[in-house]
Order: C-alpha cells, then sequence, then structure tokens
C-alpha cells in the first residue's frame, strides 16, 4: 500500500515536471539528413534549397542533393529555414540560486551547483530555438560567482549538459544592483539588515583593485612555491589553498573569462582601465546600456559587449539605454550580442534580433549573428557551435518562416543532432497528457485530506 | 529619408534641441493640421480589401478621402509614398504610459496608483506626462493612441484615451473619462493592490483571508450603491429645486456614469474564475465591463461570448502560469478568442517603456494561430470598436481621425522603419530620447 501511494506521488511530481511537455525524442543514434532548406549560416552566407547532414551529433555535410545514408531520419524541409541554435549569453534560468549576495567577493561559488536540470523553463526556450546558454550568477556584489555553459538537453541529466570544454568564466558586477540603493539592504533571513560595503562606485572599483591585489600576492605565492618544487626543495609547506582568490589568479592568467554586469558608461570605463592596470581582459560587459557612448574604448580594449534590444527605463541607470546600442557597437567593431536574462524574453530573441534591422539597419546577417555566433565568441565556444558549417556541433533551430519575422514559430530544435524540441510532436501528445493530468488529478493520493476516499497516505519518510 | 521637407518638422527640430532640465521633455511636438495628400501608397485600410497603389486625403484632422484614384486637392502637401504602406495607427488598450517614467529607484516620476483602496475619482488624464520619453519612442512603431490607466487598490481610478501627441494633456486627450478601472480582491491571493496579497499576507488562514475579501466587496458594493443613489438624487433635485439639496460628494460622482452602465468598467481578471466572478459582479450591479488581463479568458470563451464581455489580453507574451501548460498556451489564446468568437483587443500591458512592443505581441498571436488580417485588427479596429470609439478610430476609412502610418513593410514586423507619421491630422517628427542619442554618439571616434 505505501508503495502505492508513493509511486502515485511520485507520478504527481513527475506530471508537474515533465508530464505535460513532450519527452525529448533521441533520434540521433543513426544520422540525419535535413532536405531542401533555406539555411542561414550566419557565417557563410544563406543558402538556397540546400541540406544538411548530421551524423554523431555534428554537421557532417552542407550542400545540395546530399544521399542520404542508409539508415538516416530524413526530415523533408522544403519552404522552411535552418539556423543555428540560438545563444543567450545572460540568463539566470535553471539556477535554484542566483545571488550569493552576502559579502562583496563571492568568486568562490558556482552556478553550476546549483542548476536545476528539470526547470521547465528550459523547454519553453528551446521552443523558442535557443540551445545554449550562460547561466550567470546575479550581481549583487562586485565580483560574484562563477557562471555555467550550458546545453539545453532537455531531460537528460545536468552533467550532459555542460557545455563540454566551455572556458570557465566569473561574474563582476557594477553599478545600482551592487550599491544596493534600490532594494536598500541585502536581507538575511532571521539577521537584522545591514548596508553591505561598497555602497557607491568609488567603492566598487576598490572591491576590485583590492581583491586583484590580493589574488596577485597569492599568485606570487603558489608560483614561488611551484619554483622551488621545481627546483628540488625538500621540506615545503604547501600554501594554502584560497577559493576566493583562485579564480581571480585564473583571471589574472587569463584562463577565466569575466562578465560584467554594468550600466553606466564611466562604470565600464573605469572597469576596463582596472582591468588593464593588472594586466587581464574583460570578456564581455553585460547589458552595457551605455556602451555606445564609449564604443570606440570598448574596442580597443578588445571587450564584448551583450545588451538588451531595446529594454529600457526601468531604473535610473537605464534611462539613457537606445536601442541603437548594439548597432554602434558593431559597426565600432565591437563583438556584440543580445540576451534575454529573463526566461520569457529567452524565447523570443530572434524577435528582438529583428529589431536591430530596425534600430541601427543591421544586415540580415548581422541581426541573426547577434544571438548565434557574436555569443559563441563571447563564451569562447566559437569553435563547437553559433554557425551552420562543417565539423560544429549539430545545434541548429528548423522554423516554419524566416526567423527575423514576428510570424515565425520554430518546428524543430536539435541539439548535437539530437532532437530535444518537435512542434508536431509537441501537439500530437497534448490530448495524452491532458487525459493524464486528469487522472492523477483523480488519484486519491492528490485529494485534499478531507477528500480522500481511502486510507490517509503515509508521508514519504527519511530512508527514501 | 524625408522625400519631402515639412517646415512644421524643421521647427520642431529646433525647439527639441536645446538642453534638458529634467526627465522626459524628448518628444517634439507635431506640426500643424494641414492638407495632406499621401500618394502612391499600398494602402492597408483594415475595414476593407487593400489598395495596390492608392490616394489617401486627410485635412482638418480628418480623413477626407481614401482610394485608388483620388484627386488630389489644390494646396495638398503631397507625401509620395511610392513603396510604402499606409496603415491606421494602432492602438494600445493596456498602458498606464506617462504616469510612471523610472520604475525602480525614482518613485518620484512614478505616479500610477493612488493610496487606499477606492479611487474612483483619481483619473489619469491629470497625470499623464505629455513630456514622457516613453511616449515618443512608443508612436515612432506606429502606435497613434492609448488607453492609460490607474493601477492598484480595489477601484483605481478612470482611465484616459489619448492621443500619443501634444504638449498638454488637453490636446491629447480623446476621451478623458474612459472607464473606471476596478479590481476585485481575490480569494487566497492575489489583487495585486491592497485588496489581496497584503490582506493574505497578514491573515492567519484562509478563512482570515476570505472574512477580509467578503468585506472588501461588500464595501465596493456599498459603494456603487451609493453612488447609484447619489446620481438619482441628483437627477431628482436639478428637476425639482424644492427639494433638499442634497451634499455633493465628488467619489460617488466620478462614479454615476459606470453605475448606470454609461462608462465601461475596466476588470482587472486573469484567471478563469476571476474572470467569471469580475462578470458576475459587474452584472449584478449593472455595470459594463471589459476584462482587462485574461490570461486564461481562452477557457472561457462561450462564457465571454454568452455574457458579449470582450477581453482585453495583456498575456500573450508572459510565461505560461503553471509548469504543465503547453508550451504556447498565452501565444495561442488570441486565436482561441477568435475561434470562440469573444471580441478583444491585443495589448503589450506595459506601463509606458515596453509599449512600443504591441505590433510584435500581436504578430507572436499570428504566429500562433492568429490570422495576420485578426492580427492587424486586434491592435487597430477592435480594441476602438471595444472602447466605443470605432466611428474615429481603428480603419482609413473618411470621417475617421487621421491617425496614420506610414511604413516601408508589415507594420507589425520588427524589422519594419516607419517612414511618416500622422495624428489628429498633424505630421509627427519622427525624433525620440532614442534617435536624440543615437545621432549624439554614433559617429563618436
Amino acid at each position: 500500500m505505501k508503495k502505492l501511494f508513493l509511486r502515485a506521488a511520485l507520478m504527481a511530481v513527475a506530471a508537474g515536471a515533465l508530464g505535460a511537455q513532450a519527452k525529448p525524442v533521441v533520434s540521433g543514434a543513426g544520422a540525419t539528413l535535413i532536405k531542401n532548406a533555406t539555411v542561414l549560416t550566419v557565417t557563410k552566407g544563406t543558402l538556397q534549397h540546400t541540406d544538411v547532414l548530421i551524423q554523431n551529433g555534428k554537421i557532417a555535410q552542407v550542400g545540395q542533393n546530399i544521399t542520404a545514408p542508409a539508415g538516416a531520419t530524413v526530415i523533408d524541409a522544403t519552404g522552411k529555414f535552418l539556423m543555428p541554435g540560438i545563444i543567450d549569453p545572460h540568463t539566470h534560468m535553471m539556477s535554484d540560486a542566483t545571488n550569493e549576495g552576502s559579502l562583496s567577493v563571492t568568486s568562490m561559488v558556482r552556478i553550476q551547483d546549483v542548476l536545476n536540470p528539470t526547470n521547465v523553463d528550459i523547454y519553453r526556450a528551446l521552443a523558442g530555438g535557443v540551445t545554449t546558454i550562460n547561466v550567470l550568477h546575479g550581481s549583487a556584489n562586485t565580483i560574484g560567482g562563477q557562471n555555467a555553459t550550458v546545453k539545453l538537453k532537455w531531460g537528460d541529466p545536468v552533467e550532459s549538459m555542460m557545455f563540454p570544454g566551455a572556458p570557465p568564466g566569473i561574474k563582476f558586477a557594477l553599478g545600482e544592483n551592487v550599491t544596493r540603493k534600490n532594494q536598500n539592504q541585502i536581507v538575511i533571513p532571521g539577521q537584522p539588515t545591514t548596508r553591505r560595503y561598497p555602497t557607491s562606485r568609488m567603492g566598487q572599483e576598490e572591491v576590485i583593485r583590492d581583491a586583484f591585489t590580493r589574488a596577485r600576492d597569492y599568485k606570487a605565492t603558489i608560483d614561488d612555491y611551484k619554483a622551488r618544487v621545481a627546483k628540488g626543495e625538500k621540506n615545503l609547506v604547501a600554501p594554502r589553498r584560497d577559493l576566493e582568490l583562485e579564480p581571480l589568479v585564473e583571471v589574472l592568467e587569463g584562463k577565466r573569462l569575466v562578465h560584467a554586469h554594468s550600466y553606466r558608461s564611466d562604470e565600464m570605463l573605469m572597469l576596463l582601465n582596472v582591468a588593464e592596470e593588472f594586466g587581464f581582459k574583460i570578456q564581455t560587459l553585460q547589458h552595457g546600456l551605455e556602451g555606445y557612448k564609449i564604443a570606440s574604448e570598448i574596442a580597443k580594449a578588445g571587450t564584448g559587449l551583450s545588451s538588451f534590444a531595446d529594454e529600457w527605463s526601468y531604473k535610473i541607470e537605464a534611462y539613457d539605454a537606445i536601442p541603437y546600442n548594439v548597432s554602434i557597437l558593431m559597426r565600432h567593431g565591437v563583438t556584440a550580442t543580445i540576451n534575454s536574462d529573463s526566461d520569457e524574453r529567452i524565447r523570443r530573441l530572434n524577435i528582438d534580433a529583428a529589431k536591430l534591422m530596425r534600430y541601427g539597419g543591421l544586415t540580415e546577417e548581422e541581426a541573426l549573428s547577434v544571438i548565434t555566433i557574436n555569443g559563441a565568441k563571447q563564451l569562447g565556444v566559437s569553435d563547437k557551435v553559433g554557425s551552420i558549417e562543417v565539423g560544429k556541433d549539430a545545434d541548429l533551430g528548423l522554423w516554419n518562416s524566416h526567423p527575423l519575422s514576428v510570424y515565425a514559430n520554430v518546428d524543430k530544435v536539435f541539439v548535437d543532432g539530437k532532437v530535444y524540441f518537435d512542434r508536431q510532436q509537441d501537439l500530437a501528445q497534448r490530448d495524452q497528457k491532458a487525459k493524464e493530468r486528469a487522472e492523477l488529478e483523480k488519484a486519491d493520493a492528490n485529494q485534499a485530506p478531507s477528500n480522500r476516499r481511502g486510507v490517509q497516505p503515509v508521508l514519504p519518510q527519511e530512508e527514501r | 529619408m524625408r522625400r519631402i521637407c515639412i517646415a512644421g518638422s524643421a521647427v520642431a527640430l529646433c525647439v527639441a534641441a536645446p538642453a534638458r532640465a529634467q526627465l522626459g521633455s524628448f518628444n517634439p511636438p507635431p506640426g500643424p493640421q494641414k492638407t495632406f495628400a499621401i500618394t502612391n501608397a499600398h494602402i492597408v485600410p483594415v475595414s476593407g480589401p487593400e489598395i495596390a497603389s492608392g490616394t489617401v486625403v486627410i485635412s482638418a484632422g480628418k480623413i477626407q478621402a481614401v482610394g485608388a484614384s483620388v484627386t488630389v486637392p489644390a494646396g495638398a502637401e503631397v507625401v509620395d509614398a511610392k513603396g510604402l504602406r499606409v496603415y491606421p495607427g494602432m492602438m494600445d488598450a493596456g498602458t498606464s504610459i506617462g504616469l510612471s517614467e523610472i520604475g525602480q529607484g525614482a518613485n518620484s516620476t512614478v505616479d500610477v496608483s493612488e493610496v487606499g483602496s477606492f479611487n474612483p475619482n483619481a483619473q489619469a488624464v491629470f497625470a499623464i506626462n505629455p513630456h514622457s520619453a516613453h511616449i515618443g519612442v512608443a508612436r515612432v512603431v506606429g502606435i497613434t493612441h492609448v488607453v492609460s490607466r490607474p493601477t492598484g487598490g480595489i477601484l483605481s481610478g478612470q482611465a484616459a484615451l489619448v492621443n500619443l501627441a501634444g504638449s498638454t494633456a488637453p490636446q491629447m486627450a480623446v476621451v478623458r473619462n474612459l472607464a473606471t478601472v476596478i479590481e476585485l480582491p481575490r480569494s487566497g491571493f492575489g489583487g495585486r493592490g491592497f485588496g489581496g496579497f497584503l490582506a493574505a499576507q497578514n491573515a492567519a488562514n484562509t478563512q482570515d483571508v476570505n472574512r477580509t475579501r467578503t468585506r472588501q466587496l461588500d464595501s465596493l458594493r456599498t459603494l456603487l450603491k451609493d453612488a447609484e443613489a447619489y446620481g438619482r438624487a441628483m437627477d431628482a433635485y436639478a428637476k425639482d429645486k424644492s427639494l433638499p439639496r442634497p451634499k455633493q460628494d465628488v467619489v460617488l460622482a466620478s462614479l454615476v456614469q459606470a453605475v448606470r452602465g454609461k462608462m465601461p468598467v475596466l476588470m482587472i481578471a486573469d484567471r478563469a474564475n476571476d474572470i467569471k466572478e469580475a462578470v458576475g459582479f459587474a452584472e449584478e450591479n449593472k455595470l459594463k465591463p471589459i476584462i482587462v488581463g485574461g490570461r486564461d479568458s481562452w477557457q472561457v470563451t462561450s462564457f465571454l461570448k454568452d455574457h458579449d464581455v470582450p477581453v482585453i489580453i495583456t498575456s500573450v507574451m508572459e510565461l505560461p502560469s503553471r509548469e504543465d501548460d503547453p508550451y504556447d498556451v498565452n501565444y495561442s489564446a488570441p486565436a482561441k478568442l477568435a475561434q470562440g468568437g469573444v471580441r478583444f483587443a491585443i495589448t503589450s500591458g506595459d506601463a509606458g517603456s515596453e509599449v512600443r512592443n504591441l505590433p510584435y505581441v500581436a504578430g507572436m498571436a499570428s504566429a500562433f494561430g492568429l490570422s495576420k488580417d485578426d492580427a492587424l485588427k486586434s491592435v487597430t479596429l477592435w480594441p476602438a470598436q471595444i472602447f466605443g470609439v470605432a466611428d474615429k478610430f481603428g480603419t482609413i476609412e473618411p470621417g475617421k481621425v487621421a491617425n496614420l502610418v506610414v511604413t516601408d513593410g508589415d507594420m507589425l514586423e520588427a524589422k519594419t522603419n516607419t517612414k511618416y507619421l500622422f495624428i489628429d491630422g498633424r505630421m509627427v517628427p519622427l525624433d525620440t530620447k532614442h534617435t536624440d542619442l543615437n545621432n549624439k554618439f554614433k559617429d563618436r571616434p
């Protein structure tokens, strides 16, 4: 009896998490041939009536009249558009916690540790053609935690969703979110509310300078120890490992990418200058809504920028944001992208990209690049994703009309050559899922205690 | 590029140039009402079939003539729209534009709600800032007139219908007192104002919440009945001055039109049960309801159709509210309303800065089942019909207000550019806070 109740309860949980969404169909065991699509390669132009062959999770061939290998799944894509999977360089999707905001420097914490692979927003983002996301720590403190680059392999265990070989990164943050002036205080449950240093942009500069001064010392200590070991010195005591400074040493060594939340041009410039002084590079300015005011300086620093398409005016530091930001930056040679920072907006980044054709006159290919190849560059994975080229991962979106049209929707999405979203399948399963849901709702275990027919269900015990 | 030189816009640019001392002073004023002839245009009148190449004549603020073979009046300013399309201006019926400039960290720019639960006499028209930068940014995508409404509490106040051009509220206002806003307290959670969530937070249990809610509903009923009695007393006194003079009351006076069913009531509701309850409450009190929100309205289409209650749907772009909802449940809601014969309009549902997304919201609804024609109607003709102003707005027909947009493509597409904009028969410069900053910085070395 107990077992039965447990199963019903678990089914109810499963119904909530995955049940109503189409289960991923793993069809990539063999090869897949997508025939006769308009292929938006992003890096090699638009190819009409073109076939794309997927083998072993990679793009094996792009061309016309490709013969399907034996056993391959063939998809007729006549009238449809194939584009690279969309890359969102700034989300907080899947993370059960966004901010470790108690300290000014929390470089020791990792988003990777709090990712929830059953978050249904993964599936909703896939349905918007997104295949890779950068899950960032929040912006509550100047130096935040380590980010995670994730492939949206809905239904797979979280370990296999981590983007293989993606360089590690870390979140920095500047401006209003760090000073907490809009929030007033950090709230720690059970503790009296207090202000936290820094509460000004002066303090933010100082926190970075202090942290990297300490990191430089730590690196010197480690380097010295390693040199002595190499020389064969005996009886050495290894320096104490410092989990706060270790990631910052990686930043100094160019092994960890810095993604810095920032809004105002002056704070961005401050960060670029401090970084230059310490000899490291800022990989991306995140939001960077006033980036257009210092486009030349950003280009000179070799720094990328990931912006909203047209979000603005939601706080003081966003009041000078303009939708021409990305276009101006691109004209100055900056690798720029559009991000969502939202589980809602991530589902329509294609429309956000299209807006840049209006605001600043980007070409179709340039507009597509801000949600594909440029994001891949910013995350250090452009050798694997971001365009349709032979040898790259088969992360692809098949759309029913041009993806820069508001009338377009997504038909199928492939990640590493497997179908993780299929609209037709989703539609076909809805009746069955509705029935399953209705049955589960009727199950005794899912009734309010007063409405139950049978004995009271036994709550799951610890030993479970 | 502009193909003609408009004296009005040159003046406007000069006015727009000086330093700005305060938030929101970015909208160049429109030019004078003149006679314009938009020629060689692909006309999308919405009221009938498209005209591949034709002329629209406007003067004195009104559309005078539309057609393939319309004569250009002598002295008219000709706007050659060869290769361009002319649409009726869009109407966003679900905004609070002009009432709030910067939501976070600048409370003094936020005038969207009053204190307390019952503020029927709070009028949006007195707080809409004509110089809000949001207005310029919204209109240049082709949104020419909007409903701006107060929020919060149970009786939030009165919404206004305004043109998005003009330097003063009277210049902008089309209908000053368009509709009264009611958000019924919800059981459990909700009512974004004082009605629901706060009450629920302070409540010890569900019974407590329900008691509070019942009390609030009773207060609302009492107020509505009082207003009705007040109206009758005033009428009686107007006819017979020998009666004792009723004491004037601005709160009750502001509700008289609504309780007589002469002014629509915007009832904020998203869940199916809340929608039904809102309609039930409105009928019980002889109000004329329009549902605003309407997230789950697709579940109650026959109910809405039977009761002939229209919906201003705000949630097309919202994430599904339940984990096991289909991913496109909100995208596809307008198509289901259309199928179910429910009158509706699509809105950005935004307070101000993102009202400009309205065409893309309608486009998304079309990507998920709504026909392109219906998508266009849902942001032009249908909102005008719902508010009883279709004699003035929503199509390109002689006699209607000359709110027109000239574009280089499908007005609902994100990549489309607006080439000319007319509001109230005046040509509106396309400069905004954003074009201004773009011009200042785009070529900075």
